[in-house]
């Protein structure tokens, strides 16, 4: 667990980067700083591993004051990714992948052996290993980055803004990849962005800095959605948040109703279309399981040609429906318990 | 005016006062104007450079040491040591110094600092950053400093000759005293091909130690 124990940072010339911060980022979980620029969110995150340090308070990982620890002994234990990626240009790919633990006294040999096999981890295949960063894509670049964060298997991650200078859609790519990495490694992770989007996509946990470095509110993505501590969170988190909530909740609790006689279906019991008076059949635009969010369930019966949404099995076989009004309902009432 | 001099063999064969013993005692105070000018810029160069301090040392010493002329700073030390090679080394050294020095602040400054955030942030000491990420990075800017310093010392050694030492400047100063223009044009001509030809040798050492995925980027 990292702690923020009433955390402020001044620079010199008087500007305050951080006003009284106290947080906590629970162990094995991400936790995203976010918040409109100047808010002090990359500031805190450098206080983790001391590129910054605080003119007053703490900053505690797992109960110790870091204050007084070695500062690359620090780093060398906490993974670092930033924005740009920051790899060394005069290095190949595998030697930026092997730094830290070569750092920490590894062998080169030993430490591209595992460079290489982390390199498969994040997506790169081997012959990415003798190239340079300059060979590379931007997120080819940014994936080497995580590697590199990687390495010495850290328990701890930073990172600042490590999707933004990627396209969206290779971004969207990153994400996903990231977030199974996550669900594998476990780490305990510190991510600043200023996209809340991502934020909330990303993170356990959400901590919203509003400008002059104040803490604004600190919940689950679902809590900050629901229920926005002030005017400044209620905008910051955005205006379809209530939509955005419910990508947070599943379909497993919703009732279905029985497939209608107008819902067409091939021998398997899968779902083709709808079949209209006119003797069309229009398409189902999709299906959901209950495994799936209430958003996308939402979605499917606001565009489906006659306002069903279609659940199916693990087979793909139909096994009910939602009505738009039925799920209207059962919103209502989820809203009012 | 002509070439005999230059192709006369026996200006060839190595005895004092030939040409290749000549070039040997030339290249000699060049190397060590070089080496001792790069003991002392490289690592004033580099500090200031790596930690920002100091920065207008860098520029106000690369452009005092520009204005200096060489021959009358010889003969300034000359007065002060007496003849000899500490004072021919010492004047070319003071000319060697600026190149260096600013092209190693240069090199340093002009880093990606988000290169030099990660080297920081991944737990490299201080030296671990300047030795391991900067300066091999800084690399092709320091090579074109230390290159137009050769090509400096290489053409103003020929002053050691003004005050009775060898090298390539006994053939013009010489040939200019016995009104020999030919001998003068065999050392004029003998000192531009030995710049050029050092300089391939340092373009090709610039090769073989600046790694190539710099070269990738540009």
């Amino acid at each position: 667990m990292i702690t923020f124990d009433d955390v402020v940072k001044v620079y010199p010339g008087g500007s305050t980067a951080v006003d009284h911060v106290s947080l906590e980022l629970p162990t094995g979980k991400m936790t995203v700083l976010v918040g409109p620029s100047g808010c002090g969110k990359t500031t805190s995150l450098r206080m983790i591993n001391r590129m910054i340090s605080p003119t007053s308070g703490r900053v505690l990982i797992d109960g110790k004051d870091i204050a007084g620890q070695d500062e690359a002994l620090l780093r060398r234990g906490i993974g670092y990714v930033i924005q740009s990626a920051g790899l060394f240009p005069h290095r190949t790919v595998l030697d930026n992948v092997a730094t830290v633990p070569v750092l920490l006294g590894k062998t080169r040999r030993e430490a591209r052996t595992a460079a290489l096999s982390l390199l498969e981890r994040v997506g790169l295949s081997a012959e990415f290993a003798k190239r340079y960063p300059a060979q590379l894509s931007g997120g080819q670049q940014q994936r080497v980055g995580v590697a590199r964060a990687l390495a010495a298997d850290p328990p701890i991650m930073l990172m600042d803004e490590p999707f933004s200078a990627v396209d969206p859609v290779v971004r969207e790519g990153l994400h996903r990849e990231f977030l199974r990495l996550q669900q594998d490694l476990g780490k305990t992770i510190a991510m600043v962005t200023h996209d809340i989007d991502e934020a909330i996509k990303l993170g356990d946990v959400v901590a919203i800095f509003r400008q002059g470095g104040k803490l604004a509110q600190v919940g689950t993505p679902q809590e900050l959605l629901t229920a926005p501590a002030d005017e400044f969170v209620a905008e910051f988190v955005g205006r379809d948040r209530g939509i955005r909530s419910l990508s947070f909740d599943s379909a497993a609790a919703l009732p279905v109703a029985d497939l209608p006689g107008t819902l067409a279906l091939d021998e398997a019991g899968r779902p083709t279309g709808w079949l209209m008076e006119s003797g069309q059949v229009l398409p189902t635009g999709g299906t959901f399981t209950a495994a799936d969010s209430l958003r996308l369930v939402t979605d499917l019966a606001i565009s489906s040609p006659v306002g069903i949404a279609v659940r199916v099995n693990e087979e793909g076989k139909a096994d009910g429906v939602v009505r738009h009004h039925d799920l209207a309902d059962y919103l209502a009432a989820r809203r009012a318990s | 005016m002509n070439l005999d001099y230059l192709f006369d063999g026996a200006h060839w064969d190595f005895a004092s006062g030939s040409i290749p013993q000549l070039i040997v005692s030339h290249l000699w105070y060049v190397l060590l104007a070089l080496a001792l000018g790069t003991v002392i810029a490289l690592p004033v160069g580099l500090y200031i450079g790596h930690t920002g301090r100091g920065s207008f040392i860098a520029i106000n010493a690369g452009n005092a040491g520009r204005s200096l002329p060489t021959l009358g700073l010889l003969m300034l030390m000359v007065t002060l040591l007496g003849l000899g090679l500490l004072p021919v080394l010492i004047a070319l050294t003071v000319l060697v110094i600026p190149p260096i020095l600013t092209s190693a602040y240069a090199g340093l400054r002009t880093l990606d600092p988000g290169v030099v955030d990660a080297a920081r942030g991944v737990g490299m000491r201080p030296m671990q950053v300047l030795f391991r990420v900067e300066l091999p990075m800084a690399l092709p800017v320091l090579m074109s400093g230390f290159r137009s310093a050769a090509l400096q010392v290489v053409a103003t050694a020929t002053v050691a000759a003004a005050v009775g030492l060898g090298g390539l400047g006994r053939l013009l100063i010489d040939g200019l005293a016995v009104n020999d223009y030919s001998r003068v044009l065999a050392g004029a001509i003998v000192v531009a091909v030995l710049a050029v030809l050092l300089d391939l040798v340092l373009a090709f050492a610039q090769r073989w130690i600046v790694s190539p995925g710099l070269r990738a980027s540009k």
